[in-house]
């Protein structure tokens, strides 16, 4: 399957893109796809994945435009001399799955008719229900989904959808840019299990853009990394995971939590360089601990390490080593279990949006011992995330008892005393929702301690600027505003807002998931530090399972509303007893297991 | 911040905004540059057309088109001001308290809003000065009676939706009161669609009580008000048209003024005020 047996269904060459500033937006990216292969394109946000993907459909985003290069795509010219219209070809010979599905399907459009409109805007008009039948069939809907309304469906089965238009013409390309970002790990693993059988069965190549390494490496034949608009390296997708040139790479690698084989995380240091502010070397050299004085000299160039495989890295020779970072040390788990901080009994809460009212927990029970942390496990909807509200006082429970150090807790925070709204903090799921838009980051941090520690005005300011430091923020930050800062830096400063309250208690709902693969290793290093100097428990609210292998003392596991498994972490990872814990597992995108398998061709 | 004047950019900002400054200045200094008296005489006969005394003639009593044409914005402007001013509160407070609150309050208030919409505006404003007779304070609160359900509403909505952001949340986990929440977490955020629909509710106000007037159901005589001045004169409209027109151009470009200006803020608020994703665009 290399590209050059046969005609290469995707040969990119030299494309570069600029704003219309002329400021660089993509730099001199060549690649090659071949017929029946999936090109995985991972990077950070910023790092220029989607543009390209853009790029091969020959679509721009508004003040971007292509300067250079060309796309060939299943043997027709879609950038470059001689180039078509590129209307003609989209759907018929390049497709493309967007990565919100609820937002891409048009509402008012039944599922057949808008894979229809594909169809009659590329063949005849006389295409009929049959080629709708065919097109269900592919990603195995039955054909009744053709009446359906795109609300009416799950998000996996939406996805399903777009995949079906995306293929009705079976184009021998498709674009795939974050398809399964936002989906639950088992509806993943069938969306995943689709496109490879497309792969096999079509023979389809494909462009897999995402940010975690860890479900490009179950699906892709090879890996291109892209950092700055750049490619900083290209290979196999095992060779690239094993043993990877780049030091980028490798942080990249390092960053992704592992449940097989736990490990201390290493967040990257630093931000992504945005457009327009590429350094005059390599664009990775400020945040790379290797770093030569050459380095930020000269753009280093694509060099070849090996057959099919390229990196940009001076010191790439020198750099590759094999073998991961070495293992997490848990806490032995044979210590006397310390004092239950939070106990939860018989919980039950009811899920009420318009005329829906339905059980969300039910008798549900466990408890948090001080110092210690709790992870709740489960896909969206399985009442993982009402069980946090509830003990932050922002959801009343219908029965059950929440306790706290023994006292029972009122329902409604307001109804709480003082020093438990202190001592119990949330932080939330969504980093660009959390903080308020109208206020500066220092007022943010601020009010807790006002209004729960009742620290006078100068003395609030002044402990402003030490949280900053403590989530390993720069004091200027305070002045800005949170459209101003990164996703991982608002979540910081989310987790300062907090710890000004010196709570006893922090739920994090999952506060990783809207974030990137290398800043999620960096905040979680961040809570694992924190929990360490400050003695915190936590009860850490998520879904993905290598983040509880990482940070978690203890997991519990929910599916519909109720605690189907709990242990410590190692025994439910290694041997889960449950049977909805090891279809979680086996879903779970994972780097070692797809090293060794999946991911070969 | 430079940002709040950036609707001045477009070139219907700064045309919109160029007018509304016009006839601002002409109802505010108006009444002292005025050749002659608003409500007397000048003692030339009725009707007679333009001339170097009277540059827009006189109207059926024989007064200055002009001098009343000066003084009679500030009634149209404070006026229609007061009333939409009022309408917010109103309406403020009714959809801050419906949308914040996820009780039974939300529904109360919210059929009773329903029920206001359902009267038809001039009409419940006829009835209103018929029965308590007419006086400003009964055009201004009855203008914001009418306003205030559509306002509410708007808030209502944009409250729901911010009100489940993270840091409402975060500030209700807190213990804080709801007053505290609503002006330090909601309204701020709630701004950009209250203000993109302010321009045209302003209108409106404008729009209504000039209709009123124009009937004769508001403001009295002698008063000089641009909507009077249409309905005392337009019987007589081929004597002197000037004194019908000259005031109704002057309501056309105060709306028009007013319209061209919300819509340039509403634009340059649309941008930012698009809430922006979780996972903001690779550029």
């Amino acid at each position: 399957m290399t590209p050059e047996d046969g005609v290469a269904a995707i040969r990119v060459e030299n494309l570069c893109l600029e704003l219309t500033g002329g400021e660089p937006v993509i730099d001199d990216v060549s690649f090659e796809v071949a017929p029946g292969e999936i090109l995985g394109i991972v990077g950070e946000s910023g790092s220029g994945k989607t543009t390209v993907a853009l790029a091969l459909l020959g679509f721009t985003r508004p003040g971007v435009s292509i300067t250079g290069g060309s796309i060939h795509v299943g043997g027709q010219t879609i950038v470059g001399q001689g180039a078509g219209t590129p209307r003609s070809l989209r759907g018929k010979v390049i497709s493309y799955v967007p990565q919100d599905p609820g937002g891409a399907l048009n509402p008012s459009l039944r599922v057949g008719d808008g894979i229809l409109d594909v169809l009659r805007a590329h063949q005849a008009r006389t295409v009929g229900e049959d080629s709708v039948r065919a097109a269900l069939s592919r990603v195995e809907l039955s054909h009744d989904f053709r009446r359906s309304y795109p609300h009416q469906l799950s998000g996996g089965q939406q996805q399903r959808v777009t995949i079906a238009m995306a293929t009705v013409c079976e184009p021998p390309v498709a674009v795939l840019d974050e398809p399964t970002t936002g989906l639950d790990v088992l509806t993943q693993e069938k969306v995943l299990a689709e496109l490879l059988r497309l792969r096999d069965e079509e023979r389809m190549a494909m462009v897999y853009v995402s940010h975690d390494l860890a479900v490009v490496a179950k699906i892709a034949d090879r890996i291109l990394v892209m950092y700055a608009g750049r490619v900083l390296e290209d290979g196999p997708t095992d060779d690239v995971i094993e043993l990877p040139r780049h030091p980028y790479t490798k942080a990249l690698v390092s960053a992704i939590p592992d449940f097989h084989n736990p490990r201390a995380l290493h967040g990257i240091t630093g931000v992504a360089v945005g457009v327009g502010e590429w350094p005059t070397g390599c664009a990775f050299a400020p945040r790379c601990e290797h770093r030569l004085n050459r380095c930020e000299e000269a753009v280093p160039e694509l060099l070849v390490t090996a057959p099919q495989h390229r990196a940009r890295c001076w010191r790439w020779q020198e750099l590759t080593t094999n073998g991961h970072p070495a293992a997490v040390v848990r806490p032995s788990e044979t210590t006397v279990p310390p004092m239950p901080l939070l106990e939860v009994s018989g919980l039950e809460a009811r899920y009420r949006s318009g005329r829906t009212d339905r059980p969300a927990v039910q008798r549900v029970s466990f408890a948090v011992e001080q110092g210690r942390c709790v992870a709740l496990v489960g896909e969206s909807g399985s009442g993982k995330s009402t069980i946090g509200r509830c003990i932050a006082g922002l959801h009343v429970p219908t029965a059950g008892r929440i306790l706290f150090e023994g006292d029972e807790l009122a329902g409604h925070a307001r109804s709480r005393p003082l020093q438990i709204r202190r001592r119990i903090q949330i932080v939330f799921q969504n980093p660009f929702e959390s903080l308020n838009p109208r206020h500066r980051v220092g007022s943010s941090i601020e009010r807790p301690l006002r209004v729960l520690r009742r620290l006078p005005r100068s003395a609030a300011e002044q402990e402003v600027g030490q949280l900053l430091e403590r989530v390993r923020l720069p004091k200027r930050l305070e002045e800005r505003f949170p459209v101003e800062l990164s996703g991982g830096e608002r979540q910081r400063v989310a987790i300062a807002r907090a710890l000004a309250a010196r709570p006893d208690l922090l739920i994090c709902d999952e506060v990783t998931s809207a974030l990137d693969v290398s800043v999620q290793a960096a905040v979680l290093e961040l809570l694992q530090e924190l929990r360490r100097e400050l003695g915190l428990s936590m009860l850490f609210i998520t879904h993905n399972l290598g983040v509880v292998a990482c940070i978690a003392d203890s997991v519990l596991v929910m599916d519909r509303g109720s605690i189907c498994e709990t242990g410590p972490v190692g025994t439910v990872l290694s041997a889960p007893s449950h049977d909805y814990t090891r279809r979680l597992l086996e879903a779970a995108p994972c780097l070692r297991e797809s090293a060794v398998g999946v991911g070969a061709p | 911040m430079s940002g709040r004047l950036r609707f001045l950019r477009t070139p219907s900002g700064a045309v919109g905004f160029g007018i509304l400054v016009l006839v601002l200045l002409v109802a505010v200094l108006g009444p002292y540059v005025a050749p002659h008296s608003a409500t007397a005489p000048i003692g030339a006969p009725p009707f007679t057309g333009p001339s170097t005394s009277a540059p827009l003639g006189t109207d059926f009593l024989g007064r200055d088109v002009l001098s009343r044409l000066l003084s009679g914005g500030r009634s149209v402007i404070g006026l229609a001001a007061a009333a939409t001013g009022l309408a917010y509160l109103m309406g403020l407070a009714i959809g801050l308290a419906a949308g914040y609150s996820r009780s039974i309050v939300d529904p109360l208030l919210m059929r009773t809003v329903d029920v206001m919409l359902a009267f038809p505006p001039l009409l419940f404003l006829l009835v209103l000065i018929a029965g308590a007779g007419s006086s400003v304070g009964v055009l201004v609160l009855g203008v914001a009676v009418i306003q205030a359900p559509g306002i509410s509403r708007i808030v209502r909505t944009a409250t729901l939706e911010v009100s489940e952001r993270g840091y409402v949340e975060a500030a209700v986990a807190r213990g804080e009161r709801a007053v505290a929440v609503i002006t330090r977490e909601v309204l701020p955020n709630i701004s950009a669609p209250v203000l993109v629909d302010a321009g045209l509710r302003f209108t409106f106000s404008i729009l209504i009580i000039a209709s009123v007037n124009f009937l004769g159901l508001g403001l009295q005589p002698p008063s000089s008000d641009w909507a009077r001045m249409i309905g005392e004169n337009r019987a007589y409209i081929s004597l002197n048209i000037l004194a019908v027109i000259a005031p109704a151009a002057m309501i056309a470009i105060l709306t028009i003024g007013v319209n061209l200006v919300g819509d340039a803020i509403a634009r340059s608020l649309g941008r930012s005020y698009v809430p922006r994703g979780i996972r903001s665009p690779a550029a």
